[in-house]
């Protein structure tokens, strides 16, 4: 999305929907062993996103290659898995509220271009 | 079979939720065959679980989970001197399947959760998208 029209929303709501990803998996895995759970690293991904958006660096090819960051488990299980359930509901409602208000931002700056192009 | 279907996140709910579905059938099986007897050690009923592996799309980010393997507990079956059953073995042992009914009426419940959590998880992100995809 072209950052002179919706300024830092556009990407935010990409790196939003990546993280929104991460975290299903994260609760889709929560019962396999070894599992380790990640999460997006907003800043870094968010500065990511921009500066390859500004053209300084080459695109990056796929969501596979957003910055992730292994979480800490305040209690490791013993099958070697990282998920606490709680904690991943938690970041995903925060994640989908973030998502929401990162989206209105985005319509209502496409609302004033609608306006300013009809002259009302 | 792998699936040859790029991963998106209804897929991967979709997987997960039959990952638990073979893991709440797993769990079942071993309740119906709670007491169950046999007549030998080898021939008791050993309870089945199923084990999970992740699987990593490289080229959307998402990790999908399938229920690779079943395997059988090592439990070994509770054996009792009972030489009036039908099955008993000449020393009059019978040997019953080693199913613990509370571990296995937790590990239903368990994927009861968990599959609920996939569904709610789906259910916040396919709103999400929609109000992405209405706005005008």
């Amino acid at each position: 999305m072209s950052e002179a029209l919706f300024g830092i929303h556009g990407a935010a709501l990409e790196v939003r929907s990546q993280r929104m990803g991460v975290l299903a998996s994260n609760i889709a895995n929560a019962a396999t062993p070894g599992y380790k759970a990640r999460d997006v690293d907003f800043a870094t991904a968010l500065d990511a996103k921009l500066t390859q958006g500004r053209g300084t660096v080459p695109a990056m090819s796929g969501g596979a290659d957003a910055p992730l960051v292994y979480r800490t488990p305040t209690m490791p299980s013993l099958d070697g898995n990282t998920v606490e359930l709680n904690r991943e509901q938690l970041a995903f409602a925060e994640n989908a509220l973030a998502y929401s208000a990162t989206l209105s931002f985005v319509q209502g700056k496409a609302n004033v271009l609608t306006r300013a192009l009809k002259g009302e | 079979m792998p699936d040859t279907r790029p991963t998106t996140l209804f897929t991967l709910t979709e997987r997960a939720m039959s990952a638990q579905l073979v893991r709440m059938n797993a769990a079942t099986s071993n309740l119906a065959n709670a007491g169950s007897v046999a007549s030998s050690a080898d021939q008791a009923y050993r309870p089945i679980r199923a084990v999970f592996t992740a699987e990593l799309d490289r080229a959307s980010g998402l990790t999908s989970v399938s229920s690779g393997q079943l395997v059988r507990s090592a439990t070994e079956p509770t054996k009792t001197y009972d030489p009036g059953h039908p099955l008993a073995d000449p020393d009059g042992f019978v040997f019953e399947a080693g199913v613990d009914e509370s571990a296995e009426m937790v590990e239903i419940m368990e994927s009861a959760r968990q599959y609920q959590n996939m569904v709610e998880a789906l259910q916040t992100a396919k709103q999400l998208m929609l109000d992405t995809l209405r706005s005008k």
